[in-house]
């Protein structure tokens, strides 16, 4: 393999892993610009996704119907967690709220562990999404490509629906200035409640190309994939969705080239040396990268 | 069209508004004047349901504001421009005042009424692709009002339309605020600017630490050395 085709073959790679990033950082970014809420259950709703694709599977479902399926329930458990753990709670200090999305966590991993037992469980996905691509010399996943066509079918639409639609415009509206939004009359309820929807929704998409990646689910998987969603908001300016988005192929990027910039010796270490690109990051754009820089309105 | 029936609000432990009593009548620009403190914008988030009335009523056409969600009370058509402007910094003009409109339901509309406020303030016309952070002061309280204009309000509530801004601009935004009364417009205004208020209002009620202290029509008020005061300390 030629060192060209090992960088498109990293690149790929890169790409493919920010996607999902992206997609997961999205829905924390959603929350976080209306309502100044870190929900760190979003990454339950991945594991609630994932099981109930694998419930339908078991039942005899075709695997997209399931995935659909599944992707269906994270999004209305979404739901249900804004209703009854954050509405509320709703205006209650940042740090109440924080804590309660760890209370939602904790509760959900603990009804996983009730209700399917706390081991792992395999993830069956069809054969096509486990084969790879031959390019001459290069070998592409295509789970890989499917990522990254996914997250781009996605992430264009959602371009569309917060440039174009009323309910988008109002969503980025409620998250610039929570009081002029309800001053003119935008249903704020209704405007959080379609953040959560789609947050959950995209995090529904996300658990089942994560499972597929990883081959098994267990109740605690939504933890790491939250983590790095929270670093990848951070990162591209917390709240920001372009911010999420950025941050999330950065982060990407940014593992796999330390993957395979790192000697051998040192890579297990690799999210050691993420976090500290995030630190010397944070310590010259506080915001992220395209954070805002909190101006003083005079 | 709007009373006011001895309201008292409470920020925590303090008494912001110590039983306030008062009227706004369809058709009339009504100015509550007030140093800093005094209740004015106080009064105005109590009537768009943003601050909760402890006690006493604020009527809108025989319904009960302090019962209503600010969501309701745009709906009723009672809008706010609030003070320090709020314009969504990040929107263009143009989705800006589509926010303004959101209430609404009839489109073909709109697209007329952006025009009309582009006609009142052109600027806004010009900057239509620009985000609301990049425009001046002067234009972003344009951007404000002209935004309240976009739902239609019935009653229009304007919190401190002239803090901070130049003469020249003052001006403009009083000539709107007077074309906007011919038109038959409700507004209730919210002003340090004394003088300024007095030019275009048809009554007044003075403020002073959550009370009303004084009140009355312009020529009544005229020369009352309460209001004189105001308008040389203010």
């Amino acid at each position: 393999m030629t060192s060209v085709e090992f960088f498109i073959q990293q690149a790929i790679n890169a790409i493919s892993i920010g996607s999902l990033y992206a997609l997961m950082a999205i829905g924390l970014a959603m929350v976080f610009g209306i309502l100044r809420l870190i929900n760190f259950a979003h990454g339950d709703l991945i594991m609630v996704g994932s099981y109930a694709t694998l419930m339908l599977l078991g039942a005899g479902l075709p695997f997209w119907l399931a995935a659909f399926g599944g992707v269906v329930t994270s999004t209305i458990a979404g739901l249900i967690m804004e209703r009854i753990a954050y509405r509320p709670i709703r205006g209650a200090p940042d740090v109440a709220m924080l804590l309660t999305s760890f209370a939602v966590t904790i509760l959900l991993e603990n009804a996983a562990i009730l209700i399917f037992n706390p081991t792992a469980k395999p993830f069956p996905a069809p054969a096509i999404l486990r084969d790879a691509l031959q390019f001459g010399n290069l070998r592409v996943a295509s789970l890989d490509i499917v990522a990254i066509v996914v997250a781009f079918a996605l992430l264009v639409s959602l371009t569309l629906f917060v440039t174009r639609t009323e309910v988008g415009i109002s969503m980025r509206a409620a998250s610039e200035d929570l009081l002029a939004a309800r001053l003119v009359g935008i249903n704020v309820n209704a405007v959080i409640a379609y953040a959560f929807a789609i947050g959950s929704m995209l995090a529904g998409v996300v658990g089942i190309l994560w499972s597929i990646r990883v081959g098994r689910i267990d109740p605690f998987m939504g933890f790491y994939p939250v983590l790095k969603a929270f670093v990848a908001s951070v990162i591209g300016g917390l709240g920001s969705l372009p911010g999420a988005v950025l941050g999330g192929y950065v982060l990407g990027i940014l593992e796999i080239m330390l993957q395979g910039l790192l000697p051998a010796s040192l890579s297990p270490f690799r999210d050691g040396f993420v976090f500290a690109a995030l630190i010397i990051l944070l310590l010259f754009r506080p915001n992220g990268i395209l954070g805002s820089t909190e101006r003083e309105k005079i | 069209m709007l009373r006011f029936e001895n309201v008292h609000v409470y920020y925590g432990q303090v008494h912001a508004l110590k039983g306030i009593t008062g009227e706004v009548h369809e058709g009339e620009l009504v100015a509550i004047l007030g140093a800093n403190g005094a209740g004015k914008s106080t009064t105005l988030m109590s009537v768009s349901g943003i601050l909760k009335t402890r006690t006493g009523k604020i009527i809108y056409e025989d319904k009960d504001l302090t019962q209503a969600s600010p969501y309701n009370i745009v709906q009723l058509g009672v809008i706010q421009c609030p003070e320090g402007r709020h314009i969504f910094g990040g929107l263009t003009v143009l989705e800006n005042l589509l926010m303004g409109s959101v209430r609404r339901r009839d489109r073909s509309e709109v697209k007329k009424d952006i025009d009309w406020v582009c006609s009142l303030f052109p600027v806004l016309g010009e900057r239509a692709g620009q985000t609301g952070a990049t425009l001046s002061g002067g234009e972003q309280q344009m951007l404000a009002i002209g935004r309240s204009l976009m739902s239609r309000p019935r009653l229009l509530m304007l919190d401190e339309p002239s803090l901070g801004l130049a003469p020249v601009i003052v001006q403009t935004i009083f000539d709107v605020i007077r074309k906007l009364h011919e038109q038959g417009v409700t507004i209730l205004l919210v002003e340090q600017n004394a003088r300024k208020a007095l030019q275009v209002a048809d009554r007044c009620y003075l403020m002073e630490t959550g009370s009303v202290v004084l009140s009355g029509t312009v020529e009544e008020l005229r020369g009352n050395p309460e209001i004189e005061r105001f308008y040389l300390g203010g």
